[in-house]
This record gives structure tokens, sequence and C-alpha cells, in this order.
């Protein structure tokens, strides 16, 4: 009973003007406008969203669990980056 | 609750880079973290869940049946569109559960052809058919009041993709049970026929919604496993005992009769007792002898083979469009 699948689509919805879009989940359509249409219907129902993105998940490339020490511990012990690192004296405004 | 008929096969690994994978998998589950799509897990879990989100998804969409039998004979516009939107509601349910499970290396088609063919199992309630209009009531309060129940745990299920699945279905859930219950409210301070016909409900799914919760824990051989990988994280016995503590005060303020003779507020526990559950009714219905188990799966067979032709039309149009564009393009 197989057939062609449809293929899988990521949804990303944007729930109010000014925010990012958001992943929200995934669904199998024909093309590009079906997933869409789709989306709205199954991501949107209660007012969640005021725009869609649908992207082929096989454009979607990911990194690896495995990779994901090497990837992002060096930025555990780089505190410098945050303006809480630099005590600066109370008489200072405005920084 | 979805899982009344699990089976486990113990995988054993002898390979030393899974042991450390092994090793990283039980760490992840001790300190209560989630396991991921890409994680290494081992062969049992993976297979265990395959088989609890398929057969969660497939409820959903054969739930969508018993309901969808009384769309067109609802008694008010209101009503209608509030069953339409439920029934909607089940159907986005099984995708974003079919979506779940299909990161664990499955695919819809295997899925649905197992259901089609009679190998997947659904959740035994949906098993019954819809005999009043009461009856919608009853599905609400009292079915998706325990699917509520089971759900809410599961949100913190250590597999993320079922979990995020979960939390964005308990946020819709709660409406299913209210307009139930509103529903049966309206029937018990309508005329005595509708609350006769809200008592019958009640009395006629009363027993399956207490099954719906899973064998007996002294008889459930796979509850202990899934425990121990913070898949289930409440045992059989205690869900049920806290719907049942929750809704007979719910049956109570309906101005029902309860349901079950034996239902009595102990003191002493702070739980209500209740009388022995008819085990032999469950494994029949499992076992495929419920009153509409063929017609269940009769429906959704058509539906699959009569929907075909949608579904071929839609990627042959696909395709031409995308054809078109590389002619155009070239």
């Amino acid at each position: 009973m197989s057939e062609a699948e449809f293929p899988l689509w990521e949804v990303f919805v944007r729930s109010k003007q000014g925010l990012d879009h958001k992943h929200c989940g995934s669904l199998h359509a024909a093309d590009a406008q079906m997933a869409l249409r789709m989306a709205r219907d199954v991501y949107t129902r209660r007012m969640e969203g005021v725009s869609i993105w649908v992207v082929p998940s096989v454009a979607i490339t990911a990194s690896l669990a495995e990779e994901q020490s090497t990837d992002f511990d060096p930025m555990a012990d780089k505190i410098y980056r945050h303006p809480t690192f630099y005590e600066l004296p109370d008489e200072v405004k405005n920084m | 609750m979805y899982t009344q008929a699990l089976d486990l096969s113990q995988a054993t690994t002898d390979n030393a880079s899974d042991h450390e994978a092994n090793d990283r998998f039980e760490a992840l589950i001790a300190a209560d973290r989630k396991i991921e799509p890409q994680d290494w897990m081992p062969p049992a879990y993976r297979k265990t869940l395959v088989r609890q989100i398929s057969q969660h998804a497939h409820s959903e969409v054969v739930g969508m049946l018993p309901e969808g039998n009384w769309v067109t004979r609802a008694p008010s516009l209101r009503r209608k569109a509030i069953l339409l939107a439920k029934i909607q509601d089940e159907g986005g349910h099984g995708l974003y559960l079919y979506a779940a499970a299909e990161t664990l290396g499955t695919s819809r088609d295997q899925m649905v052809d197992a259901l089609l063919a009679g190998r997947a199992k659904y959740s035994s309630i949906f098993n019954y058919p819809t005999l009043k209009w009461a009856d919608i009531g009853a599905i609400g309060w009292l079915v998706d009041g325990a699917a509520i129940m089971n759900q809410v745990p599961l949100c913190r299920c250590s597999y993320g993709p079922y979990a995020r699945a979960m939390i964005r279905i308990c946020k819709e859930e709660s409406f299913h049970q209210r307009q139930g219950f509103d529903l049966m409210l309206s029937l018990c301070r309508g005329t005595p026929k509708q609350k006769a016909m809200a008592q019958d409900a009640l009395n006629r799914w009363w027993w399956p919604v207490v099954m719906m919760f899973g064998p007996s824990d002294s008889a459930s051989i796979n509850s202990a496993q899934t425990m121990k990988w913070g898949i289930k994280r409440i045992s059989n016995d205690a869900l049920r005992q806290k719907f049942i503590d929750a809704t007979v005060p719910q049956i109570e303020l309906l101005g029902l009769a309860l349901p079950d003779a034996e239902l009595r507020w102990n003191a002493q526990t702070g739980h209500y007792d209740h009388g022995p559950i008819d085990w032999s009714e469950l494994d029949r219905v499992i076992a495929g002898h419920g009153p509409c188990n063929r017609e269940r799966l009769a429906a959704r067979v058509n539906a699959h083979e009569n929907g075909a032709w949608v579904r071929e039309a839609a990627l042959a149009h696909a395709r031409k469009q995308s054809a078109r564009a590389v002619g155009v393009a070239a």
C-alpha cells in the first residue's frame, strides 16, 4: 500500500508583528502552496500567527549532537562578552 | 493509556562505542534531561517510543470517527461549530504525534499501513459507539478528561519531540473537556428526557473510560521499564484513581446517579473506593472484539483508498508545476 510520500516541510510562525518567526512543527505536503495552506490550518487555529514560513526539511542543515561540546563549550569561559563582567564606579551614568 | 498492549524486546549491545553512548543516554535520563532525535538511544527505547507515539497518533485520528458521527445531527449551530472545532483539533493532534514518531526513523506510510492492516493498536475507548447526542458530552467530559490526566505527565516525558507535542496538545485539550461538561450541564438542566439521556450516556461510558488507563499495575509488565526510561511518569492505577477522585464530584454536580454502586468516599485513604473492573472486556476490545473495531478500521481503510486520487493529483500537480518552472528558467 506504499505510494510516493509527500515531502516534509518545517513550519515557522511569526506570532505578531515585530517578533521573529519561530519553529512550531512540521507537516507533509505535495508542494509549497499546499504546505502553506495546511500550516495555516494546523498551526494557527487559535490566532497563533500573522505570518508563516514553510521550508523543505531537506533544506535544513543541523549541527551534530556528538559535536555539541566542541561546538559550544568554548563560549562558557568567555564571560568578558557579557556586560556584567565589567564593574564600573557608581558615578558613571548611562552605561 | 494509549499503550495498553505494549510489548518490548530487550535488545542487548556488546559494541564498545555503544557502551559509551549508552552511558551518555543513562546520564541524560538520570539528570531528567531530554533525549533528542540525533542522540543515541537503546534500540528498545526507540522501539517502544515508535509504538507508543504512533498508537497515540492513530488514537487521535480514529477518535475523530465516533464524534464525526454526530456532526450532521448536532442540535444547534453553536454545538455543531464546537464539535467541528474539536474534531479539527484531533486531526491536528494526530499530525503532531505522527511528526514526533517520524523523528525516530519510521515513516508516515509505515505507520498508516500498520494501522490499516490491523497490526497497530489505538486506544480501546474509540471502539465504542456514539448512540445518542449525550454521548458527545460524555466523551468530551470523560474521555478527554481521562486523556488530559494521562497527557499532563507525558509533557515531562524524556523524549523531546514527544514531550513538546504533548505540551501543544494539552493547551488545546482543555476546551475539549469543558465543552463536553457544558453539554452535559445543558442536558441535566433541561427536560427529564434530556437528563435521562445524559444519565444513560454516563452509564455506558463510565467503565470503558476507567479502563482507558490500562491494566492494573500488578498486571502491567511494561510499566517498570517505561518508568525507568522516563517515558511513563505515573502508574496506571495512580492515574485511574486520580481521575475517579476528580470526576465523582463532577457527577454529583450534574445531579446524575453514580454509574458504579460501589463508588464511595473512603475517609481513611482519602480516595474513592470503586467496584471491580471487568478486565475481560478490555482484553476483548483490545483483541479486536469490541462493538466498533471492524467499523472503525473499515472507515479508515475507505478514507485512505477513496482519498488516493486526491494524493496522486496533488503530487502530479506539484511535479507539473516544478517542471514548468524549470522549463521557463531554461
